[in-house]
């Protein structure tokens, strides 16, 4: 630690493209095959997605005649759409309630003393612990003596309530790093405790607010077990469930059931794509402070 | 998350003075007079439990409760119909699933899925990172393109790769049997038992290497710069920096992501679930698929409960485990 960073840097200097060495070149080389290896999967499902109903079984990754039948036929004879606008109803209303408990909850913990408060931040912490399937058969039966089963309402209610720690956890850091001198000047101009959580924490916790909303989205997005184990009539169907049942039905026709597949997957990707930088903060904030 | 934290931009109405409170009136309580010291001491004693209410409502009655539901359920003999006694039967459950060779079978089998996953995630995602962790070209694009599939839906990768290795027409398949001519015929690949392990392991590896590796490309981000470059003034070449400074450095981490990798090994359950169903004859079954069977197929929901109890101990018993190994080399070292 003392020791002053003496000798020659060890890194390359700033440009590191203008003179690519042979090791970086090995390095680029192996992780281009890495890459090549994520991707096949999806090109495959999307090169089968684009092929005819005769062609499906032809493992080529290049259609021969491509064709979009297999997206019109899936958003409009399946009820796709349906699906759809419910797995984006659902992911949007837990990502709204979600960031407002969990931001409320964190502002208290990050700046109130109270009794009990330690007993239950620990007891949230310890539950990101514990897989969420064997919760299952107790939650259950707590959604039937709700009357939630086979509703998106009983769907929102359990992905609101399981994702809240995490939410909970990763704001009450960001909170706790704003200072409390902005808090106090409030305080000092009159403002209640609301009013600093909605008109200085909200604003300046956006960042963080972003990460979690990320989070949310895409886990409400794709959850599958607990949609397939309430929900019972065709109309309440999510996407993954629907998906997953159609590849039941229609054994086959995997370029039908590829193309929902892809509909499905494009707004996670979109997602994240745009707000990489936050996931990446948010996952490592998770990982790094826990 | 503290790159993005610059708590003195956006502007904040910090001096505005007395606004009507926006939204629930409820919550929060009027204060007169500004209390003297910061911090602490402003507002109603009620005013944090007042923002605690609607998520701790929720939390508690859908995740806490359950929690010790479980347990109470697994000591009875549970009746789906709510009108009729749930009779007390103790350990009855525990004692069946230790004389089941079903459970058994599938403890096995998500022990096997572990031992192919966890250990290959972990080097994949480190060998990643370190490949990712110099300037290189395209880095966002190879970080993103690592991570899609973490992110994509279990339900589709699964579907997925039941394509890629159907037994005709499967693009695995049509390399191996009919590319370079392996095996006398086109290999039955989620028929059987072992075969089926392998591609639900090659599923699992696949999907979660970029989870690790981004993990560990922020710790070695974090790996002290000057004790590097004292390392090598010394004349460390970079295989021995890389044992003597990087890897002790990375040591809470690589905790932290063997844990988590193992919790998830034992929940493994949609790629089953999706792919074999657990069939055939309960080959490929996992704890949690034999877990839903029981609950979900045959409405044996106190079984089911205490299947999920006897993974819970396992996985504390493990991640505890995991914690002693580790700091024990801590203290040795």
């Amino acid at each position: 630690m003392t020791r002053p960073p003496t000798g020659p840097p060890t890194r390359p200097p700033a440009r590191p493209m203008s003179r690519p060495s042979a090791r970086t070149t090995g390095r680029f080389v192996v992780l281009l095959v890495g890459a090549a290896v994520m991707v096949l999967p999806f090109a495959m499902m999307i090169a089968t997605s684009l092929k005819q109903q005769s062609f499906v079984l032809t493992p080529s990754l290049v259609p021969d005649h491509p064709t979009l039948d297999n997206y019109v036929r899936a958003w409009t004879s399946s009820g796709f759409g349906r699906y759809f606008l419910n797995s984006a109803a659902v992911a949007l209303a837990t990502v709204a309630l979600v960031l407002l408990f969990g931001s409320m909850m964190a502002y208290a913990f990050a700046r109130f003393e109270f009794v009990g408060k330690k007993a239950m931040f620990y007891a949230m912490i310890a539950t990101l612990m514990i897989p969420a399937m064997m919760l299952l058969i107790p939650q259950y039966f707590v959604a039937r003596d709700l009357g939630v089963l086979d509703s998106r309402t009983g769907l929102v209610l359990f992905y609101v309530a399981g994702q809240l720690a995490f939410t909970t956890f990763l704001l009450r850091g960001f909170f706790a790093g704003i200072p409390r001198e902005l808090d106090d000047a409030m305080l000092i101009d009159g403002a209640n405790r609301w009013h600093i959580y909605w008109h200085l924490m909200l604003p300046l916790a956006r960042p963080a607010l972003a990460t979690a909303a990320i989070f949310t989205f895409l886990g409400s997005w794709d959850e599958f077990v607990w949609a397939v184990t309430i929900i019972d009539s065709k109309d309440n169907r999510t996407l993954p469930m629907a998906i997953q049942l159609f590849q039941g039905q229609h054994g086959t026709s995997w370029g039908l059931v590829f193309a929902a597949s892809t509909i499905a997957v494009v707004p996670v990707i979109a997602v994240f794509v745009v707000f990489q930088r936050y996931f990446v903060s948010g996952l490592q904030a998770g990982a790094l402070k826990g | 998350m503290t790159d993005t934290a610059s708590p003195t931009t956006g502007a904040t109405p910090a001096a505005r003075p007395r606004v009507p409170r926006p939204g629930s009136g409820r919550r929060a309580r009027p204060r007169r007079g500004p209390a003297p010291s910061g911090g602490t001491g402003h507002g109603s004693r009620l005013t944090p439990y007042l923002f605690l209410l609607p998520g701790m409502v929720l939390f508690v009655g859908l995740v806490l409760w359950p929690i010790v539901q479980a347990a109470r359920m697994s000591l009875l003999d549970w009746q789906f119909n709510p009108g009729l006694p749930s009779p007390f039967v103790g350990l009855k459950h525990y004692d069946r699933a230790l004389h089941d060779p079903i459970f058994w079978k599938s403890l096995v089998n998500t022990g096997v899925y572990m031992v192919a996953t966890v250990p290959t995630q972990m080097i994949l995602g480190l060998a990643l990172a370190l490949l990712l962790n110099k300037a290189i070209a395209g880095k966002v694009a190879f970080r993103v393109l690592y991570y899609l599939p973490v992110i994509t839906s279990w339900v589709v990768v699964s579907l997925v790769f039941e394509y890629l290795f159907a037994t005709s027409s499967g693009l695995v398949n049509h390399v191996l049997h009919d590319g370079l001519g392996i095996g006398s015929e086109p290999i039955n690949w989620l028929g059987s038992r072992w075969p089926a392990m392998v591609v639900l392991s090659l599923l699992g590896i696949w999907k979660g290497a970029g989870w690790s590796m981004l993990i560990f490309l922020a710790a070695l981000q974090a790996v002290p710069k000057d004790l590097l470059d004292a390392a090598s003034v010394d004349g460390a070449g970079p295989v021995r920096r890389f044992f003597a400074v990087t890897l002790p450095q990375l040591r809470p981490v690589a905790l932290f992501v063997t844990v988590m990798l193992v919790i998830g090994g034992f929940n493994v359950f949609i790629s089953v679930f999706v792919m074999t169903g657990g069939g055939p004859a309960n080959d490929t079954q996992v704890v949690l698929t034999y877990m839903y069977k029981q609950a979900f197929d045959f409405l044996e929901f106190s079984y089911g409960s205490a299947i999920a109890y006897l993974l819970a101990i396992i996985i504390f018993a493990l991640s505890f485990a995991q914690m002693r190994l580790f700091r024990y080399d801590e203290e040795a070292s």
